[in-house]
């Protein structure tokens, strides 16, 4: 461990970083080391079209990234990945503390609230029908007809929609899921 | 109900007894292949077993009774009956069947009828044998089991599973073997012949585990997907590792010395055992995937290449000494999923019904030979050696499970519980496949009938002890359930939202786990291998697959409140379409709602394949509507021909965005290419698609007024599905006018705001004025059928009436939808 303490100072902000996300200070080196070879020029920082070459095969690869970059920033450095990244960790099982500690960056909220914003592009807190019609085209694409697209959209809205607004909020949206296991379908076993 | 249950018993009693009158008869006639076929009265010899001497009758026998000739058949029909009977009879008092399992009952039943037939002195039919068992009883049961595997879930835990059934199966059987020769060791036992290979043979049979009855139980209270699908896997694939255990141990025990290079050998079968089987059933799964591609004619057969395609993999299998359990279970596997895309919906049913019937008797069967059998053979029974085994299996068990979930956790998502972990340990029983190893135990081990004994015994104790309380237990350490009601359209939107969310995380950490796996192995398939396995390879995500299945369910739901006689709706199907016969009376009233049905049934939705199907019951289908599926696909047959929404499965994108140019009809754009989204085989293929277009059609046409002349209707092109009538297309076409209005589905609420914008739009193009004025009255007498469905029973997911802040008109929605045209 003690090399890797020593490293860890290489990494920016790693002592917050560690203690913010969660993530130890092995997967920090392995995202760290990741975040180097993604940034191919070196800058320091990562662009979209960095991170985009990596998801040119995903359907929605560009709403992945753009989740990476907060509004109006074309620059993501190491810490905000490693934020956005951190809610992919596994939920852990015992909260103990956890009415105490602010919401950690896992929780199933944040999960949720990632998800919501992959969705929510112009981030007016609601899933309009267009947002998830255009959600639907990009992950179904040629294999339906934009009908059953439409229809589609219009059944997920009416389902979820309890307000009457024809658009989904967040809350709306979290009540949808409320069954689902969203810890087993949003989180990544980070590699040390 | 307690004098049916006598009755039963009655029934079972005297069945029983009539089936040993044969057995008596038995011994006395020989076995004569031409008693039949003889052909003049005066040469006939013997008739039956003792009625004729042998001398040459003289006169025509009038009744005469051949039984060794139907013998066999006979004797097998009678045994399936007694055993459904005893199957009829468990339901009769249903709340047996929840505290016990039914193969403890199953067993119960043979023990008295092998206690009967011990008493009359005969001997039960050697189905048990080597041969009966593991080519004629096995494979329905495997097929079952891996037909209805869940696959998602399976996929996702194939590690686990893998590591579970082949480490833990080799950690039980070196475990009990190694603990058995210890205490082998001990004289008052006095077992000590029994040499470390013959116990270590007797291990690998003893840890052969079959959970049939767990599984039931873990159905019923809807254990964790997790949980069960690793016990539900692990009995698949122990198969391959007790296979070449038994096989190497076999080998082994005759040898006197064991070599390493033995021990290695060992490990290599295992591969070519574990590998080979798995390739077989892929292999012939693929075969018979591309075999249904040209099915298409011959429909009434095509379930008969799903079976015998398995049954071969497993004969093959078989034939080069390979797990045959894992072939037919991949060949299923395999299978399963491009079949049922190019199968018609009645052969699926058949299919799903044939296998699950296979399955069940077959099971029921071997659960009720196990009881026969504990009471004929001849047992030598061993206190101390039966005792012990008991022990070691489950301490073994035990230990396992919690060793190897230790090991794996960690790589796991979502890690195991302890409770898990007990249910996993606890729901290790032995069964049917330990049985008849043992039975096939080759003569030359010199304990064979203790092996047997002690088999039987573990067996019994397990099925009985822990089959019975696994599910108080379960139920009081609350194990972690899941929830299997999450079937709307939004969960599986947003879990696949999430899936290709988590495959591009992966993707940006450089890292891949099953996701990534999932995510190639999906391109290449749709890439590939629907291309080629599949008919008509209009690829249909589970999104559709599951939104089709929800408007079904909403239309059934519909039908049956308003007409409470669904039989009285094919009355219609003949009048628009035989126009031959109408045996029953046709109500007005019907017309109207099947005209309700027509529109939401647009969507053309009778293709659904059920292909995420999360848990099925082991002894029931997984919800299959098929009634109403069948009768779905005729009323979408009278829809389509009376629904000009059928007509519009060509329109061009472009006519849904703009008003028609004045003068021009839409037919003069047939059957124009269809831009971006659907293929062009599209339109003209099966009937999965074409009328869901219409829907959005809707709003526009009926803003662009009547803008449908009827001469239209005839120019329709549309390539029917095969096995849909389409002789009244063009004929009845001209009947009804109003189709045109009903293609919306669950909108209704909004047509009334449609009709109210229609009155300016449409002043605005130029329409042909009857037409329009057509249109309105269907449109009228629509209305009042709308209300008067919307009255008797809000549907659920479609009373909601948006907010009146958003347009309904569709002019005015029109600009959000970004047509790429």
């Amino acid at each position: 461990m003690g090399s890797s303490r020593s490293s860890l100072s290489l990494v920016p902000d790693g002592q917050q970083l560690l203690q913010e996300t969660g993530f130890s200070a092995a997967h920090l080196l392995r995202l760290h080391e990741r975040f180097r070879f993604l940034d191919k020029h070196g800058r320091g920082h990562l662009r979209s079209e960095d991170l985009e070459a990596e998801l040119s095969l995903n359907p929605i690869g560009d709403r992945i990234v753009g989740a990476f970059f907060q509004p109006g920033q074309e620059a993501v450095d190491f810490p905000s990945f490693v934020r956005v990244l951190a809610h992919f960790r596994p939920m852990e099982k015992n909260r103990t503390c956890a009415a105490v500690q602010p919401e950690r960056a896992n929780s199933r909220n944040r999960k949720l609230k990632f998800a919501f914003q992959l969705y929510d592009r112009d981030r007016d807190g609601k899933i309009s029908r267009t947002e998830l019609l255009q959600v639907l085209r990009e992950m179904l694409g040629l294999q339906v007809t934009e009908e059953q697209l439409q229809s589609i959209a219009e059944r997920g809205i009416q389902e979820a929609d309890l307000d009457r607004d024809d658009a989904i909020c967040f809350d709306e949206f979290r009540k949808s899921l409320e069954k689902v296991n969203i810890d087993q379908k949003m989180s990544v076993r980070f590699l040390e | 109900m307690t004098f049916s249950c006598t009755k039963r018993a009655l029934a079972v009693l005297i069945t029983c007894t009539l089936l040993s009158l044969p057995y008596g008869c038995n011994g006395e006639a020989p076995h004569k292949p031409n008693a039949g076929a003889t052909i003049l009265p005066p040469n006939k010899p013997d008739n039956g077993p003792q009625a004729y001497p042998d001398d040459v009758p003289s006169n025509l026998p009038v009744f005469s009774m051949d039984y060794p000739r139907i013998q066999i058949p006979f004797e097998i029909t009678l045994w399936m009956l007694l055993a459904s009977f005893a199957k009829i009879g468990f339901h009769v008092y249903h709340k047996i069947t929840i505290w016990v399992p039914e193969s403890c009952l199953l067993i119960s039943i043979g023990l008295i009828v092998g206690a009967i037939m011990h008493s009359v002195h005969e001997e039960p039919p050697a189905v048990l044998s080597s041969n009966v068992f593991f080519l004629y009883m096995l494979p329905p049961i495997v097929l079952d089991s891996g037909y209805f595997m869940p696959t998602r879930p399976f996929f996702e835990n194939v590690g686990t599973v893998l590591w579970f059934a082949v480490v833990g199966t080799l950690w039980n059987s070196i475990g009990i073997g190694m603990s058995l020769f210890a205490i082998c060791h001990i004289e008052a036992f006095g077992v000590q012949d029994i040499n470390l290979q013959e116990n270590l043979l007797f291990a690998a049979i003893i840890s052969a585990v079959d959970p049939v009855a767990v599984l039931n139980v873990f159905e019923d209270i809807s254990v964790n997907e997790q949980l069960y699908i690793v016990v539900f896997g692990e009995c698949f694939f122990n198969d391959a590792v007790t296979v070449v255990l038994y096989s190497m141990f076999t080998f082994v025990a005759e040898m006197e010395v064991v070599e390493p290079e033995d021990v290695f050998l060992g490990v290599a079968r295992f591969f070519v055992v574990g590998l080979g089987g798995m390739g077989f059933g892929v292999l012939f799964g693929f075969v018979a995937a591309f075999t249904t591609r040209f099915t298409s004619k011959v429909r009434e057969i095509e379930p008969l290449f799903i079976f015998m395609f398995s049954y071969l993999a497993y004969l093959v299998a078989e034939l080069f000494a390979i797990s045959s359990i894992m072939a037919i279970v991949c060949c299923a596997l395999t299978m399963k999923y491009y079949v049922e895309e190019n199968v018609s919906q009645r052969s699926c049913t058949t299919i799903r019904h044939v296998v699950k019937m296979l399955g069940s008797i077959s099971e029921t069967l071997i659960f009720f030979f196990l009881g026969v059998v504990t009471i004929t053979t001849e047992h030598e029974w061993n206190w101390g050696y039966i005792l012990f085994t008991l022990l070691f299996t489950f301490l073994w068990r035990g230990l396992g499970v919690l060793v190897l979930t230790q090991i794996i956790n960690p790589f796991r998502t979502i890690p195991f519980n302890m409770k898990d972990q007990f249910g996993l340990a606890y729901g290790g029983l032995r069964g049917a496949i330990s049985f008849a190893l043992a039975f096939t135990l080759p003569d030359s081990i010199g304990r064979k009938q203790l092996f047997v004994t002690a088999t039987i015994a573990v067996i019994l104790f397990t099925v009985f002890l822990q089959g019975i309380s696994i599910r108080p237990l379960i139920e009081f350490i609350n194990v972690r359930r899941t929830n299997r009601d999450i079937e709307t359209i939004n969960v599986e939107i947003h879990s696949r939202l999430m899936e290709h969310t988590m495959a591009g995380i992966e993707d940006l950490c450089g890292q891949w786990s099953h996701f990534y796996w999932k995510d190639k192995f999906m391109k290449f398939n749709n890439r590939i291998l629907r291309r080629v396995l599949i008919r008509d390879n209009r690829a249909e995500s589970s999104i559709v697959a599951l939104y089709k299945k929800l408007e079904l369910q909403n239309a059934m739901e519909i039908l049956d409140t308003v007409s409470g006689d669904i039989s009285a709706a094919p009355s219609l199907v003949s009048l628009q379409e035989e126009k031959k016969e109408s045996a029953k009376p046709k109500k007005t009233f019907m017309t109207e709602d099947l005209k309700n049905m027509h529109k939401l049934l647009s969507k053309n939705m009778y293709k659904i394949r059920q292909r995420t199907v999360a848990f099925t019951s082991k002894h029931a289908l997984p919800n299959d509507n098929q009634p109403r599926e069948i009768l779905m696909r005729r009323h979408a047959s009278i829809r389509r021909s009376l629904s000009t929404g059928s007509f519009q499965s060509t329109i061009p994108k472009s006519q849904k965005y703009f008003s028609l140019p004045s003068g021009q009809s839409l037919g003069s754009k047939y059957p124009s290419v269809r831009q971006s989204y659907a293929d062009d085989h599209e339109t003209m293929s099966e009937v999965a698609y074409p009328t869901r277009r219409s829907r959005f059609n809707q709003p526009k046409r009926s803003s662009s007024g009547a803008m449908m002349p009827l001469h239209r209707l005839g120019t329709l092109k549309e390539v029917p599905s095969t096995d849909v009538l389409n002789e009244s297309q063009s004929g009845s076409f001209s009947k009804d006018h109003g189709k045109p209005r009903t293609g919306s589905s669950y909108r209704d609420s909004r047509s009334p705001t449609h009709r109210r914008h229609f009155d300016p739009p449409v002043d605005n193009n130029n329409s042909p004025a009857d037409d329009l004025r057509n249109e309105d009255e269907a449109e009228e007498e629509q209305e009042r059928r709308r209300q008067h469905r919307e009255a008797l029973r809000p549907p659920p997911s479609w009373a909601a009436e948006p907010g009146d802040d958003m347009p309904r008109n569709p002019l005015l929605r029109r600009p959000q939808w970004n047509p790429k045209n």
